[in-house]
């Protein structure tokens, strides 16, 4: 049956329809398999004026460069400790502030919620200078703080925005029952709010790792002067060289920075699709 | 349904805030103390010599604004970057409406597979996603120009085919997000007025106009305000694609733009002033979105 509910579709339509559909799957997959390919196939292959789109001889060459020449088991430790501590801070963060804006009504609520709504607005890229001061003068530079802060910042208010509607959905007899039971308001915030709103967690994390763990411009503008502290996404630039690019090197860097989203996404895909389905239909 | 919270029968005092207070703390002083900063420093002469201490800063009033705007290039690179962003956003929202409506009318499978591949684009990362398209469109050894049959055209060199590239990247990975919540919209549509609308003997377009896209309305401005805001600040795309702002500069984007003047010039008075504008432009941007969403008449 038809999605659109009763609108249906000739069978040679539908068909069509499929054929398109697998056929830009193919397409939009595409460079997905040549980055994973690429970083595989062995240096001379890669050279080869006549790329082929599979390879006989596939080696660990190109990935043996980039984890023993450029040490990327660090800069991936690095990535990871940013993209996870922003991960987890931002989720209790935000859920102790959503509590607060859907459990009381106080002064300045909607003129909070308001802030919260404008603040997901805020060009974070235009802040890199001011930030850039404030790390130095907090002796933030060249550590990962110096990206821990502010993606929390950054997170925090869209992620307060997507827990409220989960927070909401949570009726209000339940806490009326758990203090009939004796529950205390901690007791109740940490053993059945926070796992009933874990759904939502779910997918605000998506964006919250994903924006952190792609970080860019504040990589490249904070971790300025010390190696150890790089993260993978500008330790994947040593790889572009003025006279020639090490494509398999890039290629292989470039699956080891894509690989741990891929495998958050599937894992959270389900959480993703609904959480969104939950945000659009409120 | 509506009944108000017990919690909220009693008198709240400061428990709200308290629980506010990390999330107070955090934004306060990484998100509202730099746009203050931001500001300031706009307003300052603000170069390498007064960083290092060497000498006092000073107040230049609209100094730094009026240097920016008597400079051509900035002109240049503001138009580019609006007219390169429209064009993201559109492209982006055309693919992904199209995609989302192609879901629609497919079995469980063929939209399974589609699905998958979109959420592979999504999660790659912009920096990988960027060194991936530029490998593809090598002249030497990408893929691209052997099919297409061009030789080898350099797609980096020109401005315009630069820029195209750099559309196709932010296009793949950006239509997903609006594939999947246009999708989710489209699901969430009633199937009885959809009937409805059948039994009445209404066409096909004649549905999707007067019934499916004015549901949609809400989360096609949600996808467009999104899109908008994410294409008007790109940095990573472009500084990886183009090398940093392409041949002799010409496919220098605002952000791209500020953190030259910043940090590779240490000129952060007008790098601030250029992040003040676009500050502001986004602002306008929110503020439309703001006013759509309470016209709507959501509770906040």
């Amino acid at each position: 049956m038809s999605l659109l509910g009763t609108i249906r579709f000739r069978r040679p339509g539908r068909l069509a329809a499929e054929a398109a559909a697998l056929v830009i799957a193919a397409l939009v997959a595409f460079p997905l398999y040549w980055m994973v390919l690429s970083a595989f196939k062995p240096a001379g292959e890669i050279q080869s004026t006549e790329p082929r789109p599979w390879t006989l001889t596939p080696s660990l060459d190109a990935f043996r460069r980039v984890f023993q020449q450029e040490d990327f088991g660090r800069y991936f430790l690095n990535s990871l400790i940013v993209a996870g501590t922003v991960v987890v801070a931002s989720a209790l963060i935000a859920f102790l502030a959503a509590v607060a804006v859907t459990r009381f009504r106080f002064r300045f609520r909607t003129t909070l919620l308001i802030m919260f709504l404008v603040a997901q607005m805020v060009p974070v890229e235009a802040l890199t200078i001011p930030l850039f001061f404030l790390m130095r003068d907090f002796g933030q530079l060249n550590t990962l703080g110096s990206l821990i802060l502010p993606h929390l910042a950054f997170s925090l208010p869209f992620a307060i925005w997507m827990l409220r509607g989960f927070v909401k959905a949570v009726p209000e007899a339940l806490e009326e029952q758990a203090a009939v039971d004796g529950a205390s308001r901690a007791r109740f915030l940490w053993r059945i709010l926070f796992p009933l709103v874990f759904p939502g967690l779910a997918a605000t994390s998506v964006f919250s790792f994903i924006s952190t763990w792609n970080d860019f411009l504040f990589a490249k503008s904070f971790l300025i002067s010390d190696v150890s502290q790089s993260t993978l996404p500008l330790a994947l630039l040593v790889f572009f060289k003025p006279d020639e690019n090490d494509w398999g090197g890039i290629m292989a860097a470039s699956t080891v920075m894509t690989v741990p989203v891929l495998v958050f996404f599937v894992l959270v895909q389900r959480r993703l699709v609904s959480g969104l389905g939950g945000a659009v239909k409120d | 349904m509506r009944a108000a919270p017990l919690t909220t029968l009693r008198r709240p005092g400061w428990t709200p805030w308290l629980y506010l207070l990390p999330a107070l703390v955090v934004l306060g002083g990484l998100l509202v103390y730099p746009i203050y900063q931001l500001g300031l420093i706009s307003f300052l002469e603000y170069t390498q010599a007064q960083v290092s201490g060497g000498e006092p800063t000073s107040f230049q009033g609209f100094g730094n604004y009026a240097a920016l705007f008597s400079d051509g290039e900035f002109w240049r690179v503001l138009l580019a970057t609006v007219l390169f962003a429209t064009a993201c956003v559109l492209s982006t929202l055309l693919v992904g409406c199209a995609l989302a409506v192609l879901l629609t009318r497919v079995r469980a499978l063929p939209r399974l597979v589609l699905m998958l591949a979109a959420l592979g684009a999504w999660a790659t990362p912009a920096i990988t996603g960027s060194t991936v398209w530029v490998f593809l469109f090598d002249p030497d050894f990408g893929p691209v120009n052997k099919v297409l049959g061009l030789g080898d055209f350099s797609w980096t060199y020109g401005r315009y085919s630069a820029f195209a590239l750099v559309l196709f990247e932010v296009v793949w990975c950006s239509f997903p997000f609006v594939m999947v919540t246009v999708y989710a919209g489209i699901r969430a549509i009633p199937a009885e007025v959809l009937e409805a609308a059948a039994l009445d003997g209404a066409s096909q377009w004649r549905t999707w106009r007067s019934v499916t896209a004015p549901m949609l309305r809400p989360i096609l401005l949600v996808v467009t305000i999104q899109s908008v805001i994410w294409d008007f600040k790109i940095f990573t795309q472009i500084y990886v694609m183009t090398g940093g702002g392409g041949v002799a500069r010409q496919n220098l984007v605002l952000n791209v733009y500020a953190y030259q003047k910043a940090f590779a010039s240490s000129q952060y008075s007008l790098g601030s002033a250029i992040g003040v504008v676009m500050l502001l432009i986004l602002l306008a941007v929110t503020l439309v979105h703001l006013r759509t969403v309470r016209r709507q008449g959501e509770e906040l």
